[in-house]
């Protein structure tokens, strides 16, 4: 009777110190499920979901203080993407939040320009090049088009320009089958030529 | 015993490794393998497009106006994978602009225009001798050679003929297969000029280091079999290393590099790694010659043969310089039968219909099929999967077709991702061979490039949060620096109003060097004043009065401008107080 006692009592020392000692040695910095949150949204840091970034909009989420439809940039697939990950309902984009656009760059009309620097400040990802009454321009591989030094501008001389389509970011397009009437042998099908 | 072990050799002595899977389409090749190779007349107007491999675009170098001559470099290679490209003729650049090129988009794209002047004029050219020159060197400048993989793939052949500690190159596998129906133009090129392109063997072999080098050709081509063979007779090769002609049946896709290496050798190159990660290396039989050219005649790639067919009068080959329009070549077949309603460019199998006939001729052009609903009927609808499991037996690559079209028709592209998709060549024999008419292929490519697409938009996600956090850091430092400064300078004022004494001897010290200093000027204002007295003009002494007077006059006239100027500064500045 009493040898169970203890050994139940020194297994319980045992465990103890193995938990405590695995809690100090494998602690986990940060809460990982805002990386995971932070790691679907598209970190443009545009704040259309009302928070300053996207960081800070995963923190709320992970918090329930904020729902997982408010990224317009994410678009749906994003919507989509958080639902599963918090495990719940999918729910539309919020449109209060505003409506997914194309993807864009900033393009600043260098001939307007006055060089006041408020797009540099305004700019989440440092993507603005320029120096006080020098013109300014955009690194447009950085730039992730969050229209965030769109309002700073005091002579409105920055325009979303919509990243075009090149052979370079081309994409293949899913097969669609149109439906045609029978009688003309149609010369756009080219799915199969033998 | 013996008799046993003759059966066994019999058996599987000798190496007989088919094809994984593949098809068998009609083959269509000896409708243009009845004419020499010709030649096209000089355009009036070539297109070179930049993106006519793969890898990065080249840097332009030439500027609109400029004139250039034949085999002037007009784009040099940028970074590591990339080709440079030059002007296949003499003439004048127009335009370097977006226009329509051979590519599935049907998308324009960055293009120099050159206008032909006709005259065919060389630029300055030499031949290297690569068998005494140090191979570093010879690879440098193979980076200007502008060659590429000439097979269809256009990959930069510069990259391929490195070789370091961790690829060690054995066998030089030379592919000359030309599995895909309707192309003949390596087969014309071999039957013509076999000779050369054993030339260009010596030259990767010598790059290489290779003990073996092996010639895959089908055996739907016996002229050219025949005539390769008797190259390698005659070429000193033969006495240095294994070279051997080795022919293969007729089964598509055995013209797939992986698929000719597992062919000749029996070795099957693992999905993840380089085919120089076993010791092999594979060359398209053009890429070879083009390589024979550079090195022996300093000609960069200029040019490449091209087989026009199927729906035109006279279907041949052509030596076509790149940049040529379709059109010219079309012309030089004889023109098109009257119900053509397509060209494919590449073979039946892995082409592309072109946007329009107008583009040019590129790299990666083997040959340009004019296409007619007798030729390929249109597919009939497409009916659901019946999991028939057809496509996987002939996939090459061994993958399961039907599943990688379940994943990718639902867009379930992790999984697709996960079945191997970009393990598959995209060479349609899955589709050539499905019951139910599904475009198979197509929905592989288009889950391919979502995924990319993907992995891009990952790539640009993580960059900006990378970027974004680096600014808020930044700006919680900058914000710290000056809370410090702020501290600092209390600090030092607090320290300047507790020690006045230190002050006032700094001020003492600053006294004393100002007095010094006015002093020092004032002595030299006074030594120029007294030197002014002494000195009188020289010329003066025997001048007439009426020059006298004149100087006179001027002397007054400059004393009144000089008060004048005088008394206008001192009202300014009475203004200007006035002002204040």
């Amino acid at each position: 009777m009493l040898t169970a006692v203890y050994v139940m009592l020194g297994l319980a020392l045992v465990l103890g110190v193995l938990l405590g000692y695995s809690a100090l040695k494998f602690k986990v910095a940060g809460d990982p499920l805002v990386a995971r949150i932070d790691a679907i949204l598209p970190q443009t840091q545009c704040g259309q979901c009302g928070f300053p970034g996207c960081k800070p909009y995963a923190t709320a989420i992970a918090a329930g203080e904020a729902d997982i439809n408010q990224c317009p940039p994410g678009g749906d697939a994003g919507a989509r993407a958080l639902a599963d990950l918090m495990g719940m309902e999918y729910k539309p984009l919020n449109a209060e939040h505003g409506l997914p656009k194309p993807k864009s760059v900033a393009l600043i009309d260098e001939n307007t320009c006055i060089g006041c620097t408020l797009c540099i400040q305004a700019c989440p990802v440092d993507a603005i090049l320029g120096a006080a009454k020098h013109m300014h321009t955009i690194i447009a591989s950085e730039c992730t088009g969050c229209e965030l030094c769109l309002a700073p501008c005091p002579v409105d001389c920055i325009t979303m320009e919509p990243i075009a389509e090149s052979p370079d970011n081309w994409k293949w397009r899913y097969p669609v089958f149109e439906i045609k009437p029978a009688s003309p042998a149609s010369s756009s099908q080219t799915g199969k030529r033998h | 015993m013996s008799s046993l072990l003759n059966i066994v050799k019999q058996n599987f002595g000798s190496r007989t490794i088919a094809v994984n899977g593949g098809v068998h389409p009609p083959e269509h090749k000896q409708e243009s393998t009845k004419q020499p190779i010709g030649h096209l007349a000089l355009p009036k107007r070539l297109v070179l497009p930049l993106r006519q491999h793969v890898g990065n675009l080249p840097k332009v170098l030439v500027n609109v106006g400029d004139k250039v001559l034949k085999g002037q470099l007009l784009a040099e290679a940028e970074g590591n994978i990339s080709a440079a490209i030059h002007a296949p003729t003499s003439g004048t650049v127009v335009a370097i602009e977006d226009a329509l090129i051979p590519h599935p988009s049907g998308l324009p794209d960055h293009c120099i225009t050159i206008d032909v002047d006709g005259k065919d004029e060389w630029i300055a050219h030499c031949s290297t001798d690569w068998r005494k020159q140090d191979k570093t060197q010879l690879l440098e400048s193979l980076r200007d050679s502008g060659i590429v993989g000439l097979g269809g793939a256009a990959f930069p052949t510069q990259v391929k003929l490195r070789t370091n500690a961790k690829s060690h190159v054995d066998t030089l596998v030379i592919n000359a297969a030309e599995c895909e129906p309707y192309i003949t133009c390596d087969d014309m090129l071999m039957r013509e000029r076999a000779d050369q392109i054993l030339k260009g063997v010596e030259i990767a072999q010598h790059l290489l280091g290779a003990k073996q080098c092996l010639i895959g050709i089908e055996d739907n081509k016996p002229e050219a079999a025949e005539a390769m063979r008797l190259a390698c007779l005659n070429s000193p090769l033969a006495k240095l290393v294994t070279l051997k002609v080795v022919v293969v049946p007729t089964q598509y896709p055995s013209g797939d590099a992986r698929q000719l290496i597992r062919l000749l050798t029996g070795i099957e190159v693992p999905a993840d790694k380089r085919s120089t990660d076993v010791g092999l290396q594979c060359f398209n039989v053009a890429t070879l010659l083009a390589l024979h050219r550079y090195f022996d005649f300093g000609e960069p790639s200029l040019s490449r043969i091209v087989t026009i067919t199927g729906n035109v009068k006279t279907p041949a080959n052509f030596e076509v310089l790149f940049g040529t329009p379709v059109t010219e070549l079309v012309k030089a077949g004889g023109g098109v039968l009257a119900d053509t309603d397509d060209y494919i460019m590449g073979g039946p199998m892995m082409g592309f219909s072109l946007p329009s006939i107008d583009v040019p001729i590129t790299k990666a052009a083997n040959c340009i099929i004019a296409s007619a609903p007798n030729l390929f009927a249109p597919a009939p609808p497409a009916m659901p999967c019946i999991r028939c499991a057809r496509c996987a037996d002939v996939c090459p690559v061994s993958l399961q077709p039907q599943e990688l079209y379940w994943f990718s028709k639902s867009s379930n592209l992790e999984k697709a991702r996960d079945y191997n998709l970009f393990d598959c060549i995209e060479c349609g024999c899955c589709t050539y061979a499905c019951p139910s008419n599904i475009p198979l292929v197509q929905y592989y490519r288009f889950a391919k490039s979502e995924i990319i697409a993907q992995d891009r938009a990952k790539e640009a996600a993580d960059l900006a949060r990378e970027r974004n956090e680096f600014r808020l850091m930044r700006i919680e430092r900058e914000k710290q620096e000056r809370a410090e400064k702020h501290a600092q300078k209390a600090v030092g004022a607090k320290a300047e109003v507790a020690k006045p004494e230190v002050g006032s001897t700094i001020e003492a010290i600053d006294d004393a060097a100002m007095a010094a200093k006015k002093a020092a000027i004032a002595a030299a204002i006074e030594r120029a004043k007294a030197q002014k007295a002494t000195t009188t003009p020289q010329n003066v002494s025997d001048t007439k009065p009426t020059v006298e007077a004149e100087i006179a006059e001027i002397n007054a006239r400059r004393e009144a401008a000089k008060q004048a100027v005088n008394k206008q500064a001192g009202d300014n500045i009475g203004s200007k107080q006035d002002e204040k």
